[in-house]
């Protein structure tokens, strides 16, 4: 242990200290692990849609070398609960799921049958070897169609398969519109998408000599896991230790509670053998839950000036067969309460419908509702500078939610908060790093030359890190709003942070290490990190909703703080003084204005564990644990801008630049801070362009089954993304951050729509769905042109 | 046993310097031999149809895609895996070394695989510009870094001057 100088690390751009294992090949990923006595499960998948399931036949699949079990959905009724959601908005409706589909199956993909065998390739082989009769069903593909009369019925307490109604709104929309110059109306579309973690799912379950099972599992939320397989199995929790290795990505889709993560914990138990699941992509296309899946019907009621009165917002949800875990949430609270995006807009009137269809279920992905929820607010607006032929800056700035204005209440709704911001701030810093006027000559210029140039502008906020657990509650999300975090000093100095949220590529090691290291004001190389491993770490609800710097980095804080707390109790024993006297700088317990000897980190850890001269009624040791619940959530925010040419001949997009500026709070990696930005911008640049989970809209066969036919960007295919900070502390958590891991994913998509329709403004066209992909804009110049020579 | 004496094949490989033979049946494909057999779990399995590039390793000189390899056909090579680059905890290779200082991983999933098409990009083009690299690295799939962080790796090592095998 070295003593401690005052550097701050917060707001350094420090290297990650967890890269070392993965450049060299020593990232420990769940498929890497293996264990003596290992067997294999494989499942069979429904290829249909919607069928009813005769009769199964697993005896050659019995027969097959090396197979030890082949169960069917009807052999493990009774034995495994039903999968129940997390989220339950109140009033929804909840439709039975089975672990295992028993006679009847609901989506291409759902789990018919398993077969347990001593290799992964026996496995498959023997899951060949299973014979299905199925009686196939319509199939319902589209919410729209699911919801109209005659529509294939998915489950019988599902009337007319809608599961869920909500709607939230403030003033008076009929009287805005009734007092707008001008109300106009837009469909849009947020496609369906595959999340295309890198790694894909697996899962390991090893039963113990005590009877417990340690299950390695990449989860994204390991004590919630932990919780979920013990309810759903019958294992009680404490005998279940989850533990999450490295993850090779998650963005969502690794945070909810899917089959085979119930089947190989009660296989092993049932076998008394570890049981390994591995996860092929092909099959990761139809097992594991796709993300987006909305249509909104929008009407917008504004004044010749520009100024939005109202809103009136009609979602339709698609959710596939089964309510997932935050299902009934998402299309929801997540996205519709966050409709009016950046803009103060009164008169909000705003209705949800959860669909169920017979597609792989719609669950989080990066951001959930919350870039379909901006997407509202961004083409609304848009929608309003083309038609009324006004600067797409001076639109926005015209209705921008302003800085005395926070913290705001959007529509005075009862449900959200944005705490803080700086729209005009983020505004000046992007117009001048895209270079806006300048850009705006040359597109103009270029334009009156044939070149189809356009500038795309999307500004947005939304709240991050749901909180209180007590508001939890009354959304029907049965989880709380908390993180924990244990910050424990071992009598040597040396530091270990046990927190619940989980790591999967967000580089925690090093940026929790720097809050806590700038509290402790020890060096980093003295801070370790650890995660995911549910019988080391106390308690934790893990990563998503952007919540892990908010929730989980204020959690290290608080400790840390309490741990500098009864430090100085201690100093101040040893030095015989009052505590009050005591200060703590760069390491040293000093007494100001005195010449007594300073005391190191180091040496009164020491006494904390020693414990010979601790003041009366003080607890030996140094070790802090914390459950922060916060009392509130931040608001990110940020204006991105885009700068594209398509080439008409073609109806390719070539993005020759791309800008964010996001205010995400006190930033405390920035190098971290713009990696998250660049990463969640090009998946929503992905949305924009080139992917789309496609169905065959009769039979319910999905067109997208593999990497070959599902449009995940190369590096080819996109810009170097410039990311830029505006900082507005947030004033509801201790360190003034606000989460920023969902905002790319949620100003790309409309920045990138904005952008082509600017560029394709002169052909009069005002609307395209996502992807906007070559075809698609081909065919729309040529409808322009088409409807232009009538 | 569903396989009979003919289907199995011993094949004999160097990896990272070190001879290694086993028995291996004819379906088996080399990334498979690599993590299963051999122990090396760096080299990833991210995809089914060869698209994602996170198997990559090197095979007598050339950057390959070993799930597109079956055991057999490697037998008598010559292979580097992302194990080899560094081996016994030395000094990392300038393209780790570059991939760390630049933050051009997130999740590490496909890193090893992006490493070894990086290393090979490099040795052929010393100086590429932005577009060369973005077109050279068209067999890698990154979902976390959105590139931007793995193209200023590569620059920098153009930049640095570094010279490495």
């Amino acid at each position: 242990m070295t003593e401690a100088t005052a550097i701050k690390y917060v707001g350094q751009p420090l290297r990650r200290r967890e890269d070392f294992k993965f450049v060299t090949g020593k990232g420990r990923y769940t498929d890497d692990i293996k264990v003596p006595g290992m067997l294999h499960m494989a499942v069979l998948r429904s290829p249909h849609a919607h069928a009813v399931i005769r009769q199964i036949d697993l005896s050659a699949a019995h027969a097959a070398p090396g197979v030890r079990l082949a169960l069917s959905g009807a052999d493990l009724a009774g034995k495994i609960g039903s999968i129940v959601p997390n989220w339950i908005i109140p009033g929804t409706k909840v439709p039975d799921r089975p672990v295992v589909a028993i006679d009847r199956v609901r989506f291409l993909g759902e789990c018919v049958a398993l077969v347990v065998a001593e290799t992964q390739a026996m496995a498959h082989d023997a899951i060949g070897l299973v014979d299905v009769e199925y009686e196939t069903l319509p199939a319902v593909i589209d919410a729209e169609a699911a919801i109209r009369d005659g529509a294939p019925q998915l489950h019988d307490n599902v009337p007319n398969n809608i599961t869920t109604i909500y709607k939230i709104g403030g003033g008076d929309y009929g009287k805005a519109a009734r007092e707008a110059d001008q109300v106009i109306a837009l469909r849009v579309a947020n496609n369906r998408l595959i999340p295309t973690c890198m790694e894909t799912r697996s899962i390991l379950a090893e039963p113990n000599v005590d009877g417990s099972l340690t299950i390695y599992l990449q989860s994204q939320v390991p004590h919630m896991h932990r919780r979920w397989i013990a309810d759903t199995v019958g294992i009680p929790e404490h005998q279940l230790r989850i533990v999450a290795p490295d993850i090779g990505g998650g963005f969502g889709a690794k945070m909810h509670l899917y089959p085979e993560e119930l089947l190989c914990p009660y296989l092993a138990r049932r076998l008394d053998v570890p049981i390994k699941w591995w996860e092929s992509r092909s099959e990761s296309h139809q097992s594991t839950n796709h993300g987006r899946a909305h249509t909104e019907t929008i009407e917008i009621a504004f004044r010749n000036d520009g100024k939005i009165l109202g809103l009136k917002v009609e979602t339709l949800g698609n959710v596939g067969a089964y309510l997932s875990n935050m299902a009934s949430g998402g299309p929801t609270v997540n996205t519709i309460n966050f409709g009016t995006g950046a803009y103060k807009i009164e008169h909000y009137e705003a209705r949800s419908r959860v669909i169920v269809t017979n597609t792989v279920p719609v669950d989080a992905y990066r951001g959930y509702g919350r870039p379909e929820g901006g997407y509202i607010a961004e083409r609304a607006i848009d929608a309003v500078a083309r038609h009324l032929n006004l600067d797409q800056v001076e639109v926005r700035q015209r209705n921008f939610i302003q800085r005395a204005d926070f913290p705001y209440k959007p529509y005075n709704g009862p449900a959200v908060i944005y705490d803080s911001g700086d729209y005009e701030g983020c505004l000046a810093k992007a117009m001048e790093a895209f270079n806006y006027a300048a850009r705006s000559r040359e597109r103009d210029q270029l334009r009156a030359k044939g070149r189809y140039r356009g500038i795309g502008v999307a500004a947005y906020t939304h709240m991050c890190g749901m909180a209180p657990s007590r508001r939890l509650a009354l959304l029907g999300f049965n989880r709380g709003g908390w993180e924990s975090a244990r910050v424990s000093v071992d009598s040597g100095g040396r530091v270990t942070i046990f927190s619940g949220s989980m790591s999967q590529g967000h580089g925690h090691l090093t940026s929790l290490a720097q809050v806590a290291a700038d509290v402790l004001q020890v060096p980093i190389g003295d801070i370790d990190v650890v995660q995911g491993d549910t019988r080391q770490v106390q308690a934790g609800h893990g990563t998503f909703n952007s919540r892990s710097m908010a929730v989980g980095g204020s959690s290290v804080h608080v400790s840390s703080s309490r741990v500098i707390a009864k430090a100085k109790k201690i100093a101040a024993s040893m030095l015989e003084v009052d505590e009050g006297d005591v200060s703590y700088r760069a390491g040293q317990f000093t007494v100001p204005g005195t010449d007594i000897a300073p005391l190191g980190f180091t040496t009164v850890a020491r006494m904390a564990y020693v414990g010979h001269q601790l003041p009366d009624g003080l607890e030996p040791g140094l070790d802090e644990t914390v459950f922060y619940d916060p009392k509130g959530m931040g608001a990110p925010s940020g204006i991105h801008m885009a700068y594209v040419d398509v080439d008409p001949e073609t109806g390719i997009v070539d993005i020759l630049d791309y800008v964010a500026v996001d205010d995400a709070g006190t930033i405390i990696n920035p190098l971290l801070a713009a990696g998250q930005i660049h990463g969640g911008v090009v998946q929503g640049i992905a949305q924009a362009l080139y992917e789309e989970v496609s169905y065959d809209p009769d039979t319910g066969q999905l067109m997208t089954g593999s990497l070959l036919d599902y449009a995940v960007p190369r590096a080819e295919h996109v810009p170097s993304i410039r990311s830029l900070f505006q900082q507005t502390p947030s004033p509801t958590n201790p360190i003034g951050v606000k989460g920023i891991g969902e905002s790319g994913s949620i100003a790309a998509p409309p920045c990138m729509v904005h952008a082509v329709l600017d560029a394709l403004s002169p052909f009069g066209i005002k609307h395209l769905d996502m992807p906007m992909t070559p075809p698609r804009i081909w065919s729309a110049i040529q409808n322009a042109h088409a409807g232009a020579g009538r | 046993m569903i396989d009979t004496d003919e289907k199995h094949h011993v094949v004999t490989i160097n990896v990272n310097g070190v001879r290694h033979t086993a028995s291996v049946e004819a379906r088996k494909l080399l990334v498979h031999l690599l993590r299963d057999d051999f122990g090396l779990t760096g080299t990833h399995v991210g995809c089914d149809t060869s698209q994602c590039g996170a198997c990559t390793v090197d095979i007598d000189g050339q950057a390959v895609k070993s799930c597109t390899v079956l055991a057999v056909m490697a037998d008598g090579s010559s292979i580097t895996t992302i194990e080899g680059l560094a081996p016994g905890g030395g000094a990392l290779h300038p393209v780790q070394a570059a991939f760390h200082e630049h933050h051009a991983l997130q999740c590490g999933f496909c890193t090893p695989g992006m490493i070894m098409a990086v290393r090979q990009l490099h040795a052929q083009n010393p100086d590429p510009t932005e577009s060369e690299i973005r077109h050279g690295l068209a067999g890698n799939i990154c979902r976390c870094t959105g590139y931007t962080n793995i193209i200023r790796a590569v620059q920098s090592l153009a930049s640095e001057g570094h010279r490495h095998d």
